[in-house]
This record gives structure tokens, C-alpha cells and sequence, in this order.
């Protein structure tokens, strides 16, 4: 009862070569594209590759002795040489209290003046550690590094003295896959798959959108160009972009923050490809939905920014997160890339990660392309 | 193999929020083989849906759409209204692009490409960027995409819309070149001159057609109804414009148009003639009707009449200024501008003698060699003009001449690089504030935002011209009932047809008063009726002292104006009143602007070589 529609049948590489040419020469032309895809990963990436850091090094602390026991300035030079902590002996609580409430110190060591008596004794802790715990990442390390400073004191006496007294019994730790647990080994690789998230859905966000506010889709639509070449066609350039902005960072990553690499380059790109395939299907959807440049730009924005950074693993360990949470980080495709990248910086090929993780974006890919192809209209309403 | 396309009983709505609007309600006709069909109608009267339905872009509700000739499934070729050209791509690459899109033979291309160069003329610009051409020439790089493979039905909508009249011409003469070939074309056009060119017309209105047939059978219609009057050269008998509001006005009138030295008169019954002794004006009184033939506006005009006629009842109206007494709307846009010195019905001679009085005063506005470059490019050199109170000055030229340019250091939004423009005594270098605050400005794209209703849109732009709340509101008012904006006033701006999106672009501009209005291309893509009404308030504003600079495409319109410049490459070629203009530079019994015009452009080319695409 319609004019025929005009769309050609099945696939033609030269078409598609044709249209992707054009994409291409778009991008070339206008240079917001390869910066968004190769400068500002790089910018995002130094910006908090270097700002960001979980280690906590040089806290200040106040150290109150009431003892006169020799051991007590040998327990305060063994504090004195960890770089976690800067201690600051203070002639009494009330002033190191006071301390602590103006936010000049992180915690307080109190050696009381029975510490020389339990020392050599049986009985409760000779030391007391107060922390402020308003920052409760802080307060938590900087408990930890008080601890191993005492451990590593007590042990260390064991050899100077030895049989002096108990012996402490010394948990002996190993850490694997990160052996300096430096926060960078794992933030960065992590970052890289938080940053090219945003990247890949903002580069494909405006393509679909940008054809239809300008008025030339309503020109595609009276060619024979079909749905897959249109999709395929706006999806191969800003692969090509997108894997060139991952190759930049990875190559940041092990060059100027000197991350160390365990696993296989081929498994790296093959990963990477399922998982850019992923964000730029994203973006590709919200370009298709929306429309509109706008709308799309902030929608790839906010649903790939805040989601990849505070559900993806990348920070907050998703197993603490409540169950509900953690149902819901299933939807976040940065999460799955988070994992495998971590894997393969820092510990190698593990397939028993690698392989779910991957299954994971080909779902998450094949779904996004496909409700792009179905909601991709030939006609304008 | 000659095919056609025959639609029948074609109906689309399409829901807003509130309602279902049907655009097309049972729209049925011919696109034949070898001809050029104009579809024709106001506004909102379902062009571009029925467009779109032929090409496959919509689905109709209801109805069919077959091909008539041999061929089952007719090659279909489309240019949209903003031509589908990738800007940032060179025009090589844009017709490559669609060439491949078309899957046209890597082996034919470059004979192709050769023959639509010679076709478009567009060879020597095949490395510039799209984005860099002018409207015209954008306008054939696009007829040129859609024409990579020959088409059997070529749809192009409204291809004329925002083109000088040079280019039109040529645009124009490629389509009719393709005739040969027995292409079927149909060309949607608010254009009556383009209509009354093609070889069969379909006139919308409201999603109906009112009326199809040859131009001249349709014209016919009104075939004793025409008639014209020459009019005096002596300016004592009153200006053309005040001649012309006179004789609309008469009770037997249905149309009043200056067609050079004439004035055209249609009326509303065969063989009576325009009841020139009824008129206001004594030099009107003096003119002396005669019978002339029809022409294609003429007939249109009267058919939409008619139609606004039947509707009358409805929302939608089209109000009927021409119905009403020139001197309410005068009123009402006094009091609107609050001029204080209001003028007591002073009968329009003597209106006229006092424009001759301002004339001598002090001009308004005032450029002395004002120049803007931008790089290497001179967009506006050393252009030079004086406007004073209460004049109409028409800047007209090609695109790309130069005119917003010059529009837009007026207003203070662009800083000349040299030269000096005084707007209300004020020098723009040193008082761009003081200057602004006299100045209303309608910017070519009717600045409006969609989501925002009519009444919003008017609160935003009084709001940035810092009118107070309280006063603003009463403003608004005032500015809607004068400009019979009432009815939409509570309507999303985005959905109201352009002719209103136009009416309250201009009410907005006004809202803060201004005593200078400067308008760029305020009626371009606008259907007759509505440019005319617009026209009418214009002329009533001039008439109360408001100075008016206006750009416009339609040279019809440039016979409003008291004076006018021709700029060309930034370059002011002509200067004068439009009857000074056509006695200087065109020929013939009764010469039209637009002979004049196109030329000063063709002698200007001729003495500097090819026409440039900047």
C-alpha cells in the first residue's frame, strides 16, 4: 500500500566501504573525535593514575611516653623508621588530644607508665593506639601499620635479646600478584578500563544522533544503504579510534607507571575488542534511541562514568557491596574488564577469570547491538 | 522507460501530546513522466508529509501509492529540505559517498561525476568543504547527490527555500533540463512565480487538495477579477506602499500587490472593478483600475482566502489583517511602542510629506566604510549607508554577500575591523550597550526554544532585554493581542507552524520597545499569505516611526522598501529606491527588481570574473 522502500537486500562491502570511508574522513575532519579518543584518556589516566592512591604514607602521629623504660624510645625509633608514619612525641594526652582533635595528627600512641612492667610481664596490651576515624580508610592503615611497627619490633628484639621474654608468635605474610601491595599495580589497570568505557560510549553517542539532527539520515534513508552496513559502518571507525586510545594507555601503564605486565598481548586485544565492542555498542543504543546529540551525550556520561567507577570493582571490592549491589554491577560492563585487565597486569593468563569475564562482554556486546539494530528505523516516525 | 507515480486517498496523523493533528487527510494526484509538478500551499498544509509518504520515509495511515509507467518499482531520488550534505565532507567526497551508497559503476563515475560538474558547475570547488558553499550552491551539490544515478522520480522539497534569486534561476533551469530525459519531478514550493513555471500544480491546504490542474487553468479562475493600476511617479500622490495598504483595504479587495510601476488589484467578483472612490487616500482615488490578466499568485491568493474564509470559525485562523482598519493596527502598534508623539488621523499625505521631513533629519543609522575580514576573507568591505526615522531599508544580495555580516556589527555582535557604524546616535565601538537597547533584532532561524511555550519564549526574551516582571507580563500582553497571538499563547513553540514561529520571533523583538528593528531574511520558507501579513505590520510600524533594515531573498518584498543597497562579495553594487534601482539597471515596459538584480550580479561577474563560492 507504501512506496517500496528503497533499502538494497542482504550486504555489499563496497557500500560499506564507501560509508565507512565517509565516517572515517569525519573523523579525520573534525578533530574533537581523536581527541576524545586518544587525549583525554591520557589526560584521565595521569590525572588519576597519579592523584589517586590507596596507600597512605607519611601520617602523622603523636607519641606520648609516661615511661621511663628504655624500651620505649627503642619501640619509638622502630616507629620512626617505617615511611608510613611520622611520630611526634608530645609531653602529655591532653596535648596530644588536642592534637587529634585539630586534625594535626591521624593517631595518637600512648605508652603508659606501666609499660616497662607489662612489657616484661604478662597482661593486657602495652600500648594504647587511639585513631581518628573520620576518614575510616586512613584510621584502618594507619592501625595496621602501628601493629606491624610493634610486630616487627617485638621480633626484632627476639633477635637482639634473644629469650628474653615470650616469644611473640609472627605471622609470616605473603602477597602475591602484588608484591609491594603498591594501590597503583592495581588502580591503574583498573583506571584504563574505567576511562575507555567512558571514551568508547561517548565517541559512538553522537554519531547516530549527529546524522539525524543534521538532516542527512532523512538522505541515507532514500539510499540503499541497509540497517547492518549503517551499524557496521558507524561502528568500524570508532573501533579503530577507541582500540588506538586503549593502545596509548596500556602503553602509559607500563611505560610511565612502570605497572608490570604477566599476561599475553593477543589475549589483551582480543578482550579489549569484545570489550569496546561493548561501550560503543552502548553508545551506538543511546545515539539510536535518543537522537539527539544532547540527550545521548549526557546519558553516555553518566551511565558509563559514575557506574564503572563505583561498581566495577575498580575501588570498592563488589563482594562487600550488598547482594542487591552486587546483582546489579552484572549490568556494568566495566566490571567485567576491570577484572581481566587486573588479571593480566598482575598475574598472567588465568583462564578461570579471563574466560567468564570475556563470555560476559560478548553477551553484553551482542545485546547492545541488537536492540541498536532493532530500534535503527527506516523510516523518520 | 518514462514512469510516474499516481497516490490516492493518502492520510497521515500524527499524535502530539495533547492531540491527534491529521497533516494529510485523503491526498490523491499524479507525478507524470517528463513534467515538472509544483505542489504549492501555506504552511503546515502537509508538503513535506506527503513528500516523504512518496518516498518511502512514512508510512501512510491509509491510501495507496503505485508507479504508472512499465516499470514495477520506479527509481525514487529525494532531496530533503536540508539536502542531506555532509558538511564537513569536500563536494567530491560527497558525491563519491553517494555513489557508492547507490552502488554506481566504479567504471561510469567518472564520466558521471564530469557531466554533473558540467550540469552544476560546481567542477572548480571539487576540493572545498561542503560547509563552505554558498546556499545556492549547497542546493546543487545536493540536487547533484540525489542525482548520482539517474532517477525515474526526483522529489525535492522546497529546494528553493533560503536561495538568491540567481541561484533559483539556475536551480530552476537544471531541473527543467532534466525534462528531456522523462524524469517526473515534483518540486514543493513557497515560490507562486516557481509554481506558476511547472506543468501541473497541486495546491494543499490543510491536508486536502483544494485545487490542481495546468498553472493557467488555475489562474483562469480568477480571470476577470484582475485588475491594475499604474502608479503616479510624482510622490505627491503618497508612497507606493501607503498606496498599496489603501487599496487592500477597499471593502471589494481580496488582494493588493506593487508589481514594479504597477499596483496588482484582485477582487472578490468577476468583471467589478477595485472601488478605487471608496479609498482613504485621494491619490489612490485619482488611479484608474484596468482589466489585466491573471497570474498564478493571483488565483492562489484568492483560493487561500477562500479557504481562510471556511475556516474562519476554526483556532487556526489565519487572522485577516487586511480586513481590518489600517488605522487600529496603526493604533495598536502605537501603543505598543509608546512613541509618544502619537500621530491624530493626519491622512497619509501628510504622512507622506512627514517622511520626507525625517528623511532630511539626521540618519538613524549610519555606516561609514564599515569592513569586517575574517582571516584572509573580506566578508563586508567598506560599505557605506545611511537609514533615517522611520524608513524601510532593504540590504539585499546573494548569499554569502555579506548582509549578516553587516546585520550583525549593526546589532554589535560582530566588532568591524575597521570603518564606524552609528545606530541611534550611538557609536557601537565605544556604546554597544546603549546602542543594543534601542534595537530589536529577529535573527534569520526565528530564535525560539521548542520546549518552551509561546508565552515562555516571550518572558525569556524580555527577560534578557531586562524588562521588570511586573511590567513584562502587561508587556506580553499587549505585544499578543496585537499580534494575534493569543490563541497560541500557552502552545510549545516547537509545534506551532512557521508562519506563527515568525509572528512571535517579531513580537519578541519588539517586546523592549525598540525604535530600530533590524530583521534578517524574516520571511525566508514562508508561505505568501503569511509574508504579506507580516509585510503589513511592518509597514504599519514604519509608518509610527520605527526604522526598519531588512534582508530578504523575495525581491517582491524588496518593493516595500523606501530605499535599498545591493551588496555583492561584501561590495555595495547598487544603492537607491527600487524604482531608481529598475530605471538604472533593467530594461523592458515594466521592470522587475529581480531582472535588475540578477543583472548587477551577471555584469559584476562579468567584469570580475567567475562568480566566487565565499
Amino acid at each position: 500500500m507504501n512506496a517500496p522502500s528503497v533499502e538494497g537486500r542482504g550486504f555489499d562491502r563496497k557500500r560499506l566501504a564507501g560509508f565507512v570511508r565517509k565516517e572515517w574522513l569525519q573523523v579525520v575532519r573534525d578533530p574533537s573525535s581523536i581527541i576524545v579518543a586518544v587525549i583525554l584518556p591520557l589526560f584521565l589516566l595521569f590525572l588519576f593514575g597519579f592523584g589517586v592512591s590507596l596507600d597512605a604514607k607519611h601520617l602523622p602521629m603523636a607519641v606520648v611516653i609516661e615511661t621511663s623504660a628504655p624500651e620505649a624510645h627503642d619501640f619509638l625509633a622502630s616507629l620512626r623508621a617505617t615511611p608510613y608514619l611520622v611520630p611526634q612525641v608530645v609531653e602529655n594526652r591532653i596535648a596530644a588530644a588536642s592534637l587529634l582533635r585539630d586534625g594535626k595528627v591521624k593517631g595518637i600512641a600512648l605508652l603508659g607508665d606501666d609499660f616497662g612492667a607489662k612489657m616484661n610481664g604478662a597482661g593486657a596490651a602495652p600500648i594504647q593506639v587511639l585513631v581518628n576515624g573520620t576518614d575510616a580508610n586512613t584510621a584502618r592503615l594507619m592501625q595496621g601499620y602501628v601493629q606491624g611497627a610493634w610486630a616487627l619490633w617485638l621480633v626484632h628484639r627476639e633477635h637482639v635479646n634473644p629469650g628474653s621474654q615470650i616469644s611473640p608468635v609472627v605471622a609470616q605474610f605473603r602477597v602475591w600478584f602484588n608484591e609491594t601491595i603498591d594501590s597503583h599495580k592495581s588502580i591503574v589497570p583498573g583506571l584504563i578500563a574505567v576511562i575507555m568505557t567512558l571514551i568508547g560510549a561517548l565517541l559512538t553517542a553522537l554519531v547516530i544522533a549527529r546524522e539525524w539532527e543534521r538532516g542527512t539520515m532523512e538522505a541515507l534513508l532514500t539510499t540503499p544503504l541497509t540497517k547492518s552496513e549503517l551499524i557496521i559502518g558507524k561502528l568500524v571507525p570508532y573501533f579503530v579510534l577507541g582500540m588506538g586510545g586503549m593502545s596509548v594507555s596500556v602503553v602509559v601503564a607500563l611505560t610511565i607507571f612502570q605497572i608490570g605486565y604477566r599476561g599475553s598481548f593477543i589475549v589483551l586485544f582480543i578482550s579489549a575488542s569484545f570489550f569496546m565492542l561493548t561501550v560503543l555498542g552502548f553508545g551506538l543504543m543511546v545515539s539510536t534511541l535518543t537522537r539527539n546529540q544532547f540527550t545521548a551525550s549526557i546519558v553516555a556520561i553518566t551511565g558509563t562514568m559514575m557506574p564503572a567507577i563505583l561498581l566495577s570493582g575498580f575501588i570498592f571490592d563488589i563482594r562487600s557491596m550488598p547482594l542487591v549491589i552486587q546483582v546489579l554491577t552484572a549490568i556494568v560492563p566495566a566490571r567485567y574488564f576491570v577484572e581481566i585487565l587486573k588479571t593480566l597486569f598482575l598475574a598472567g593468563n588465568i583462564w578461570s577469570v579471563i574466560g567468564p569475564n570475556m563470555a560476559a562482554l560478548a553477551a553484553m556486546a551482542t545485546l547492545f547491538l541488537t536492540i541498536t539494530f532493532r530500534a535503527t528505523r527506516r523510516r523518520l516516525a | 522507460m518514462p514512469a510516474g507515480l499516481r497516490f490516492t486517498s493518502i492520510t497521515r496523523s500524527f499524535k502530539t501530546e495533547a492531540r491527534s493533528v491529521a497533516a494529510l487527510a485523503g491526498v490523491s494526484g499524479e507525478i507524470a513522466p517528463g513534467k515538472i509538478t509544483g505542489l504549492v500551499g501555506p504552511d503546515g498544509a502537509g508538503k513535506t508529509t506527503l513528500i516523504r509518504v512518496l518516498a518511502g520515509l512514512l508510512d501512510a495511515d491509509a491510501g495507496r501509492v503505485q508507479s504508472t509507467g512499465e516499470l514495477a518499482h520506479p527509481r525514487m531520488a529525494y532531496m530533503p529540505q536540508k539536502f542531506g550534505l555532509y558538511e564537513d565532507l569536500t563536494v567530491q567526497e560527497n558525491m563519491t559517498l553517494y555513489a557508492d551508497l547507490h552502488g554506481l559503476d566504479p567504471a561510469l563515475r567518472a564520466q558521471r561525476f564530469s557531466e554533473l560538474n558540467r550540469f552544476t558547475s560546481l567542477g572548480p570547488f571539487a576540493n572545498w568543504l561542503a560547509g563552505n558553499l554558498s546556499g545556492g550552491m549547497k542546493q546543487k551539490l545536493g540536487l547533484a547527490c540525489t542525482l548520482i544515478v539517474a532517477p525515474d522520480i526526483l522529489l525535492l522539497d522546497e529546494p528553493s527555500v533560503g536561495v538568491d534569486p540567481v541561484s533559483r534561476r539556475e536551480l530552476w533551469s537544471m531541473v527543467r533540463a532534466l525534462q528531456g530525459s522523462g524524469i517526473a519531478v515534483l518540486w514543493s514550493t513557497a515560490y507562486l512565480d516557481e509554481a506558476d513555471g511547472c506543468d501541473h500544480v497541486i495546491l494543499l491546504y490543510d491536508g486536502r487538495v483544494i485545487d490542481e490542474g495546468l498553472p493557467s487553468v488555475i489562474s483562469g479562475h480568477v480571470a476577470r477579477r484582475t485588475w491594475r493600476v499604474v502608479l503616479p511617479t510624482d510622490q505627491r500622490a503618497g508612497r507606493k506602499r501607503d498606496l498599496q495598504r489603501a487599496a487592500a483595504t477597499l471593502p471589494n479587495v481580496v488582494d493588493a500587490q506593487i508589481k514594479g510601476r504597477n499596483l496588482r488589484i484582485v477582487t472578490d467578483r468577476d468583471d467589478v472593478p477595485p472601488d478605487v472612490t471608496r479609498a482613504s487616500m485621494p491619490g489612490l482615488r485619482a488611479l484608474k483600475p484596468e482589466p489585466t490578466p491573471p497570474q498564478f499568485e493571483d488565483a492562489y491568493l484568492a483560493a487561500m482566502r477562500k479557504q481562510d474564509l471556511i475556516n474562519e470559525s476554526q483556532i487556526n485562523r489565519r487572522p485577516g489583517i487586511y480586513s481590518q482598519d489600517p488605522g487600529a493596527i496603526t493604533q495598536a502598534v502605537h501603543l505598543a511602542l509608546d512613541l509618544g508623539d502619537k500621530p491624530q488621523d493626519d491622512g497619509l499625505s501628510s504622512r507622506a510629506a512627514r517622511h520626507t521631513n525625517q528623511t532630511l533629519a539626521t540618519p538613524v543609522i549610519e555606516t561609514k566604510d564599515l569592513s569586517r575580514r575574517f582571516g584572509n576573507f573580506t566578508a563586508v568591505d567598506r560599505f557605506s549607508f545611511a537609514v533615517s526615522r522611520g524608513e524601510i531599508f532593504g540590504l539585499l544580495g546573494p548569499n554569502g554577500a555579506g548582509k549578516s555580516t553587516t546585520f550583525k556589527m549593526l546589532c554589535g555582535l560582530v566588532v568591524p575591523s575597521s570603518g564606524e557604524a552609528l545606530v541611534a546616535g550611538f557609536d557601537l565601538a565605544t556604546a554597544r550597550a546603549d546602542a543594543r537597547s534601542r534595537i530589536g533584532y529577529m535573527a534569520q532561524k526565528f530564535a525560539y526554544i521548542g520546549h518552551l511555550t509561546l508565552a515562555q519564549n516571550m518572558e525569556f526574551a524580555g527577560g534578557v532585554y531586562g524588562l521588570a516582571r511586573a511590567a513584562l507580563t502587561h508587556r506580553i500582553a499587549e505585544v499578543a493581542a496585537e499580534f494575534d497571538l493569543e490563541a497560541y499563547l500557552h502552545q510549545n513553540c516547537g509545534e506551532l507552524p512557521l508562519g506563527i514561529k515568525q509572528r512571535m520571533a517579531l513580537a519578541c523583538a519588539v517586546l523592549h520597545k525598540p525604535a530600530i528593528l533590524f530583521l534578517d531574511e524574516p520571511t525566508s520558507g514562508v508561505d505568501p499569505v503569511t509574508r504579506r501579513e507580516f509585510w503589513a505590520r511592518l509597514n504599519a510600524m514604519a509608518d509610527d516611526g520605527t526604522t526598519i533594515l531588512v534582508t530578504s531573498h523575495f525581491l517582491d518584498e524588496a518593493e516595500y522598501c523606501d530605499r535599498m543597497a545591493i551588496i555583492y562579495h561584501g561590495r555595495q553594487i547598487a544603492a537607491g529606491s527600487p524604482d531608481e534601482i529598475k530605471s538604472a539597471h533593467a530594461d523592458g515596459d515594466n521592470p522587475t527588481l529581480e531582472q535588475a538584480f540578477i543583472r548587477l550580479i551577471d555584469d559584476h561577474d562579468r567584469t570580475n570574473g567567475v562568480r566566487s563560492a565565499a
